[in-house]
């Protein structure tokens, strides 16, 4: 084996002289060729600044002026060391300068074209935010249903139409708040739902025919759901008239937030059942919200961000229809949400070709016909990570012009981080800045009422075609180590990620990238004041007592039999939906319905990847 | 036969439900490139599986990875159980957000320093390398 | 005598064993009691390489062989650690303790390493009776295979009943690590896009069992097949010994308990024909010439780079060879006569 060639065939040990001439003559010959043949290609290519530097016959006054722009720029000063280096936050060297020349030749009908036309990178609708300004959705958690139910209430008086559910570690864990894992954490970030009596409490005295809901669960989004609707059903509302969100993507867990219960494939299944059951009952509700905000958190760069979250995207589209889903029957109900990072202008073309990515894929690769297929309509939350607990006060800043970023981005709706949440929870004062932020934004600053604003110009144009192209690039990867379930199992993005938070982390350290108030422009001896957070066993004591009443009072052997339904039901495959339904209104626990599909599908054990 | 030099062997960990690691990975890489053997068993650890893992491995020290405010619960515990296994002499260290008056107390206990938002990964490589080596002279 | 292994944890000590040096210390003792911190500390003396360590080895020498010793490497991505977790809850299941070392490649540049084998083994670490250690491979060169095996008699004397050892097979120490073993299960998977072809040489070689992972995914088939044709050229062993092929799907343990009896087959089989005799007699012998040259290389190091320093000189200089040189240093290091 050892002498043969790559193609199999024997190479023979000795070679006469004569034969290595003919070889050389042989490759001489066909470099020849190429040269020829990259000549003739380039003359039909548009311009570019490198080929017009080699051919001499170029005429092209633009470029002549770009070529002694930069000579001339050569001999500028050395920056003094008081500037960092001039990378974005993902590390991406930023260019000096962008001009005509970086888009010479672009197709701008094709490429660029208008908002509300197909391929959107311009905005998903025509008008963009002069008939309507993005929704203001900040999102929030309290500790019982109780409590919960109360805001609900008041924001509902004060003309809110939509509700906001952030769930607690346990309840996301598929654990009861009276588990041993659930000790210590119970209503600490969110609210406590362990059956349907506390969701029944949660949405006391709410009309769900008349409100808008998003819940922000992914683990155990199938039963959530079904709670959801068992709750609606018993109020003899419909799952028709239901309208929200879920966010119910459950690869992003695997790859960033790891609030993961089961194995990948089981996982998968589970999200298009939800989807399945969506196209066929719940007409008016979004699904899934395929998430690239918690990647980003993870560490990753804009770049990743915007290709792994997308390929997601693809790898539920995929699943969706091997299980038989028209395209057009369930893609206008898949939503996106996307990070804000501190680089503005990254940012910025990353939803530009966000929209344009996804256009293109939904009509050409997937063939959807319905026109609300293409459209990637999105949710933006400022980056949580970019905040510093060191003067607090300059997160304000940094949020201020994240969200800035997101709109110029044309998000369809926005949340802005409190300056005080990196040590804990906002209080009210930090939460009204945060919402005024967005609201100043809105109505002062003339950002909104004429649509992509920086479409065109040279520097976001490129910007969003560098994107787009290595997003493509990912994708390729992706699809070459066989797909987005076998990249995450052999922990492709995980590693990506770890990777770019070390060389992120770094850069830091390096002084490569400066962090206000943290490594320039420190005040010394300054004290970080860390709220002390009295931990209320209230929730968890509340909660146990009503776990303990509900097993009292339920038919015991109907819980069983339901139970034994879903097991049933999970061992051969069937769409769960209907069958959790039954069982929460058979009164079973969030818990024991997780612990039967456990038994099913298995409990996922990552491998870390550094 | 001659001995080589003594390595230092960390565990880092998360305790309790939440999985944001990307804080913890980074110090593990930082303590690899630093020389140090990092034992990384990753998220959902209980204190028994935390300690557990440190005796097995014979760890210098442990860094638990808190994001959540359960600190004030989950140092002592973990202290508890190696004291009760007769392996306190394995520093217990950690990042999170812990105000000074917990940190106080929990030093006072005999947990190590505690790092929060902003620490560099010289100051936990630098942390642990003195310290270990404090602990071990006065050991040895 | 191939007696079914199916004891607790504990068994006698000492007894029936020639005069063997008492233990110098509680470690010995701890070690023989099974007490996890005694255990622990004695598997990092050992790694260590010094004179306690060897000691210690001393004091339990007399206690260890009971153990059948399990290897089980493969390539990157086969699913070793999974596959070690499955294992071990098979045999715990059949009333046999376990100890396993996951062995993971040091960083050449830093001399740090990342042990994360752990993390895939929780399902079997909850077990009193599974004791779990990450070993760093620690710059190899002859340094990890002693030190595995060091560690292995500790896990030995400790009163397991099994002792595998799990590792990587791609460096040449890693492949050395699961031939110290009495039974080697080499794990391939069908997604690694390489074929039987592209392996380390060496690990076809110490195969006793192969097993194919991940054997609900594509190209399972293949694999399998490749592995026998490739088996089909190679004569069996001098005790007649045919590697089956097997398949597991060691996220869900599908595939275990038969992979479980070919081992204990392998195990029956080679005591029955006296191959597992011969295999320890030439581990020991590899073993006693390992640390030999262990203990010649770390003398040379630290030799002093005056003493190479000059030779260096004189050899370049041509008023001496590197022959004569190595000579001379040789016997520097050993004590003995000088050479020419």
């Amino acid at each position: 084996m050892a002498d043969g060639a790559a193609d199999g065939t024997k190479r023979p040990k000795g070679r006469r002289w004569s034969d290595r001439l003919v070889d050389k003559v042989k490759r001489l010959e066909s470099d020849l060729d190429a040269e020829r043949a990259r000549r003739k290609a380039a003359e039909s290519k548009p311009p570019s600044r490198r080929r017009a530097a080699r051919s001499a016959d170029a005429a092209d006054p633009l470029l002549d002026a770009r070529r002694r722009w930069e000579e001339g720029f050569q001999s500028s000063p050395e920056a003094d060391g008081d500037r960092p280096k001039p990378v974005t936050v993902s590390l991406r060297p930023i260019p000096p300068l962008a001009d005509p020349v970086d888009l010479a030749g672009k197709d701008h009908l094709a490429e660029i074209g208008w908002p509300g036309e197909f391929p959107y990178t311009r905005g998903i609708h025509r008008s963009g935010y002069r008939s309507k300004l993005w929704t203001m959705r900040q999102f929030a958690g309290f500790g019982t249903a109780r409590d919960t139910n109360e805001r609900y209430k008041f924001l509902l008086a004060h003309g809110q139409t939509g509700l906001s559910v952030a769930f607690d570690l346990p309840t996301l864990m598929g654990y009861d708040s009276d588990h041993e894992q659930s000790e210590g954490e119970v209503g600490m970030c969110g609210v406590a739902i362990s059956s349907i009596e506390d969701m029944h409490l949660l949405f006391d005295g709410i009309p769900l025919d008349r409100v808008s809901t998003s819940m922000t669960i992914n683990g155990p989004a199938a039963v959530m759901l079904a709670l959801y609707v068992a709750v609606a059903e018993e109020r003899g509302i419909a799952p028709e008239a239901l309208r929200g969100t879920l966010q119910n993507d459950i690869l992003k867990e695997f790859i960033a937030q790891k609030e993961f219960i089961f194995p990948p494939r089981p996982s998968l299944k589970l999200v298009v059942d939800t989807i399945e059951y969506g196209v066929q009952r719940m007409p008016q509700w979004n699904t899934v919200s395929i998430s690239g905000y918690h990647i980003r958190e993870a560490g990753s760069t804009a770049a990743q961000e915007l290709a792994f979250t997308i390929s997601d995207g693809f790898a539920y589209v995929d699943a969706a229809l091997e299980r038989g889903l028209p395209i057009d029957s369930f893609a206008p109900r898949l939503s996106f949400f996307w990070n804000a990072h501190l680089d503005f202008f990254e940012e910025i073309a990353k939803y530009r070709a966000a929209r344009r990515i996804w256009a293109r894929h939904m009509r050409r690769r997937y063939g959807a016909e319905n026109p609300r297929s293409w459209l990637m309509r999105f949710h933006t939350q400022t980056a949580g990570v970019s905040l510093t607990a060191q003067q607090p006060e300059n997160n304000i800043v940094r949020t201020a012009i994240e969200a800035l970023a997101a709109v110029l981005g044309g998000t369809q709706s926005l949340h802005t981080n409190s300056m005080d949440e990196t040590l804990a929870l906002p209080t009210e004062k930090s939460v009204k800045i945060a919402l005024r932020t967005q609201q100043v934004l809105g109505y002062e600053h003339g950002v909104a009422d004429c649509q992509d604003p920086l479409g065109g110009a040279w520097y976001v144009e490129k910007l969003t075609d560098d994107m787009e192209r290595e997003a493509e690039e990912t994708f390729r990867r992706i699809g070459d180590q066989g797909g987005v379930v076998a990249c995450i199992e052999s922990g492709y993005q995980q590693r990506e990620i770890a990777r770019s938070a070390y060389d992120y982390q770094r850069a830091l350290e390096r002084g490569d990238r400066v962090v206000v108030g943290v490594n320039r422009f420190v005040e010394e001896g300054e004290r970080i004041e860390i709220p002390l957070l009295k931990i209320g066993q209230g929730a968890e004591r509340e909660q146990r007592k009503r776990l303990r009443s509900l097993r009292a009072k339920r038919d015991a052997g109907a819980v069983r039999k339901a139970l034994d339904r879903v097991r049933r039901g999970a061992e051969k495959g069937e769409n769960l939906m209907p069958v959790l339904v039954a069982a929460m209104r058979a009164r079973a626990t969030l818990g024991e319905v997780v612990e039967v599909l456990k038994g099913a599908y298995g409990v996922y054990e990552e491998t870390p990847e550094f | 036969m001659t001995a080589t030099e003594r390595k230092i062997r960390v565990l880092i960990c998360k305790p309790g439900l939440d999985g944001h690691d990307r804080g913890a990975k980074v110090v593990a890489a930082a303590l690899r490139d630093a020389g140090m053997e990092v034992v990384y068993t990753g998220l959902r650890q209980t204190p028994e599986m935390v300690v557990e893992t440190a005796i097995q491995e014979d760890v210098d020290a442990i860094g638990l990875s808190l994001h959540s405010a359960a600190h004030m619960t989950i140092f002592p515990r973990v202290l508890k159980l190696l004291k009760k296994r007769g392996a306190d002499g394995i520093l217990l260290t950690g990042g999170g957000i812990i105000p000074d008056e917990d940190q106080a107390a929990l030093s006072e206990q005999g947990v190590g320093r505690l790092f929060g938002p902003g620490t560099t990964s010289e100051e936990i490589v630098s942390y642990i390398r003195d310290e270990v080596a404090r602990r071990r002279k006065k050991g040895a | 005598m191939p007696a079914a292994r199916t004891g607790s944890g504990r068994r006698r000590r000492g007894g029936a064993a020639p005069a063997a040096v008492p233990a110098a210390d509680g470690l010995a003792a701890g070690v023989l009691a099974g007490e996890s911190l005694s255990v622990a500390r004695a598997i990092s003396l050992v790694e260590d390489r010094g004179p306690a360590g060897a000691a210690l080895l001393q004091g339990i020498a007399p206690s260890t062989g009971r153990a059948h010793r399990l290897g089980v490497t493969g390539p990157p991505g086969a699913g070793k650690s999974t596959l070690v977790n499955a294992l071990a809850r098979e045999l715990l299941e059949r009333g046999g303790s376990v100890g396993i070392l996951a062995v993971d490649p040091t960083s050449p540049f830093t001399g740090g390493a990342l042990l994360g084998d752990r993390v895939r083994m929780q399902g079997a670490a909850g077990d009193p009776r599974v004791f779990i250690r990450s070993m760093a491979s620690r710059g190899g060169l002859g340094g990890l295979a002693a030190a595995a095996q060091d560690a292995a008699d500790v896990l030995d004397a400790s009163g397991k009943d099994w002792v595998v050892m799990e590792t990587v097979g791609v460096g040449q120490t890693e492949v050395e690590v699961a031939g110290a073993a009495d039974t080697v299960v080499v794990l391939l998977h069908p997604e690694s896009g390489d074929g039987v072809q592209t392996m380390k040489a060496g690990l076809m070689e110490v195969a006793d069992i192969f097993v194919v992972n991940k054997a609900d995914r594509e190209g399972a088939d293949r694999l399998v097949r490749e592995v026998l044709d490739t088996l089909e050229l190679r004569r069996p062993g001098a005790d007649g010994w045919r590697p089956p092929v097997l398949r597991t799907v060691a996220s869900t343990g599908r595939g275990t308990a038969e992979l479980l009896e070919a081992v204990e087959r392998h195990r029956d089989g080679s005591r029955a024909s006296g191959s597992f005799e011969a295999r320890r007699r030439s581990r020991a012998r590899e073993r006693i010439r390992g640390l030999v040259e262990e203990s010649i290389r770390a003398r040379v190091l630290s030799a002093g780079d005056g003493v190479l320093d000059g030779l260096v000189d004189r050899v370049v200089a041509g008023r001496s060879t590197p022959q004569a040189a190595a000579l001379e240093l040789l016997g520097r290091v050993t004590g003995g006569p000088r050479g020419g």
